[in-house]
């Protein structure tokens, strides 16, 4: 088993890499001479060629790449042009938002989405299932900045129960960093909570076909214990994996959310930047996404293992 | 070992579409078959729009700004007072063009390279890392990354969300591709002499059709709230095009003033996706009997 995390960790680094080439190659092409915007209005041509050597801009392609990605490993992820500031610096002051908008869209989907999957299969082909399965194809099919135009019209706007935008840290009071995430949260969650109740569905109706779960039922257990007990136990390995892949899949939706919402995380950085065309925060934030993406999918990976011991490798 | 869900469609069981099969489908499922009506709105609504009752989605009238919706004005007008009902109604050529271009674009590229990798080994072990760095970053932020180096035109944005789905499908096929060679069809096709472009031609690409058909559905549907969403945000579709996610992203800033800017479009956008979506689902429990027992 331990060959095989050593294995599965060293097959992320070609991913990684493949990543890093994109990523800098947007940077490569990208149009407009990064010199002469640092040089500002008023440089001659000398300042241009003397910025352009001191950034090594005057280097071929993969002397720059190798250059990029020793900074890289080193954490620096290069300079803004729009702020001048360092996008690891820009990135951590933005950090914070979003992963408290990701933990709570976590905190409001999972404990609805898994019981509504299992009830649904408990009661497969009643009124029951079909309405879990109409609110999962309704989630696929409501795109996120559209469910926040209705939750904002409704709870905020006509009952002004809620606050339109904004965020609050959590360190300014716990009850207006609740009623700033609520409407973000569901906004985020819906498709989210529309895929694990579904799989959960799924998972559950194969698991509830099983002779082992007849024999639960026939030896007089109760529903729940059934259910939970039997069922849910075995039914675990594709509703973990849903759950760790769709965390990575709430990224796309998180910089959506959060210039609807107005909240000052990285999906915005990552808007104002392309707006300014600033492209090292551009690169910085992909490559930081596609790096989660590409752990959380090792973690689940070897995950597998620990839930089912039956999966050898 | 990573099961995403599309991988679920991977599955080797799939039939061949028949003609008679596909009015099957649309009978045997209600719902699919509301899909396909809905889409058939969508579609005679994106031809006919110049006779459905709009004016120029164009036509600037500053003296008529932000009226709220009435008998003149369906779906009100803008801050530039043009008129919204139009708009909507134009706006429904972007989105069904880019769906169904992307989802055609990604197919066709999806199939050669899957059938490249499922066939040749050594395109496979480097298209396929390619194909793992491109689906680990995050689609919306793959086009983001291509709109932001070049301008905005709707090909560059068929371009980018082309791009970000064609890893999904190569996979998909080269899986369907890898199973089927060691089906004994395939061996007794081998065995008998045929050579390898009849096989690719009438053994192998015949059964990648029923999944990629599929998964084409259902990458359409994202596709439009792909590009939906890039036009929010201004990284899309160019302003002088209306598309439902311009028309939302210029209600934007106003939207406490005239919801109608944003729900109009929104609810346009949220039915299409949603009757691709229905026929996509129905395509799927017709064409795989395994999968349509358990989702």
């Amino acid at each position: 088993m331990l060959s095989y995390i050593v294995r599965r960790m060293l097959a992320t680094i070609p991913v990684m890499g493949v990543v890093a080439i994109f990523v800098f190659s947007l940077l490569y092409l990208s149009p407009g001479d990064p010199a002469v915007i640092i040089a500002g209005d008023t440089a001659t041509l000398d300042d241009i060629a003397r910025i352009r050597q001191k950034l090594g801009l005057d280097q071929p392609f993969y002397v720059q790449f190798g250059t990029w990605v020793w900074n890289l490993l080193h954490g620096d992820l290069g300079i803004s042009i729009f702020t001048n500031l360092p996008v690891m610096t820009l990135i951590k002051q933005r950090i914070e938002p979003t992963v408290a908008l990701t933990i709570c869209t976590l905190l409001v989907t999972i404990p609805v989405a898994i019981p509504l999957g299992v009830i649904a299969a408990w009661k497969a082909g009643t009124w029951i299932d079909r309405v879990v399965m109409v609110f999962a194809v309704a989630g696929f099919s409501i795109p996120g900045f559209v469910l926040a135009y209705i939750l904002i019209f409704t709870f905020s706007i006509g009952l002004d129960l809620l606050p339109v935008q904004g965020y609050t840290s959590i360190k300014d009071g716990f009850g207006a960093f609740a009623s700033h995430m609520v409407l973000p949260s569901i906004t985020l969650g819906l498709f989210y909570a529309a895929l694990v109740a579904r799989i959960t569905r799924a998972s559950m109706l194969d698991v509830l076909s099983q002779d082992y779960v007849r024999t639960a039922q026939a030896k007089g257990l109760s529903n729940r214990e059934v259910l939970i007990g039997h069922a849910l136990k075995n039914a675990a390995v594709p509703i973990a994996t849903i759950i760790g892949i769709g965390v990575a899949l709430l990224i796309s939706g998180v910089v959506i959310t959060e210039t609807v919402f107005a909240i000052p995380g990285i999906g915005r950085l990552v808007v104002d930047a392309i707006l300014r065309r600033d492209y090292p925060i551009i690169q910085g934030v992909i490559l930081m996404f596609s790096a989660w993406y590409v752990l959380v999918n090792l973690a689940v990976d070897i995950s597998y293992t620990l839930f089912d011991p039956r999966i050898r490798y | 070992m990573t099961i995403a869900p599309t991988d679920l469609a991977a599955a080797p069981s799939f039939d061949v579409p028949r003609r008679g099969k596909m009015h099957d489908i649309f009978r045997r499922h209600p719902t699919a078959m509301a899909g396909a009506i809905l889409l058939t709105l969508l579609i005679l609504m994106a031809i006919f729009a110049p006779w459905l009752g709009t004016v120029d989605p164009q036509a600037l009238a500053p003296i008529r700004r932000l009226r709220a919706p009435s008998s003149s004005y369906w779906f009100g007008t803008d801050m530039l007072g043009r008129d919204v009902y139009s708009r909507v109604i134009y706006g429904s050529r972007v989105s069904l063009i880019i769906g169904i271009s992307v989802a055609l674009f990604s197919a066709a590229v999806g199939i050669a390279l899957g059938l490249l990798t499922g066939f040749v080994r050594l395109a496979d072990a480097i298209l396929m890392r390619i194909m793992d760095g491109l689906m680990s970053i995050p689609s919306v932020l793959l086009a983001i990354a291509l709109m932001a180096l070049t301008r905005a035109s709707m090909g560059n944005v068929i371009f980018a969300i082309t791009v970000a789905e064609v890893p999904r499908v190569t996979r998909l096929v080269r899986g369907v591709v890898l199973t089927l060679r060691e089906q004994p069809f395939v061996e007794a096709a081998i065995a008998s002499g045929t050579g390898f472009l009849p096989i690719l031609w009438r053994h192998i690409l015949p059964n990648t059709l029923a999944p990629v058909l599929v998964q084409g559905t259902f990458i359409a549907a994202s596709a439009m709230i792909t590009e939906a969403a890039l036009s929010f945000i201004g990284a899309g579709t160019p302003p002088n095009i209306p598309s439902w996610g311009n028309i939302m992203a210029e209600g934007r800033s106003l939207f406490q003033v005239a919801y109608y800017i944003i729900l109009f479009p929104g609810i346009c956008l949220s039915l299409a996706v949603l009757s691709i979506n229905l026929i996509g689902d129905g395509l799927r429990d017709a064409l795989d009997p395994r999968l349509a027992r358990r989702m």
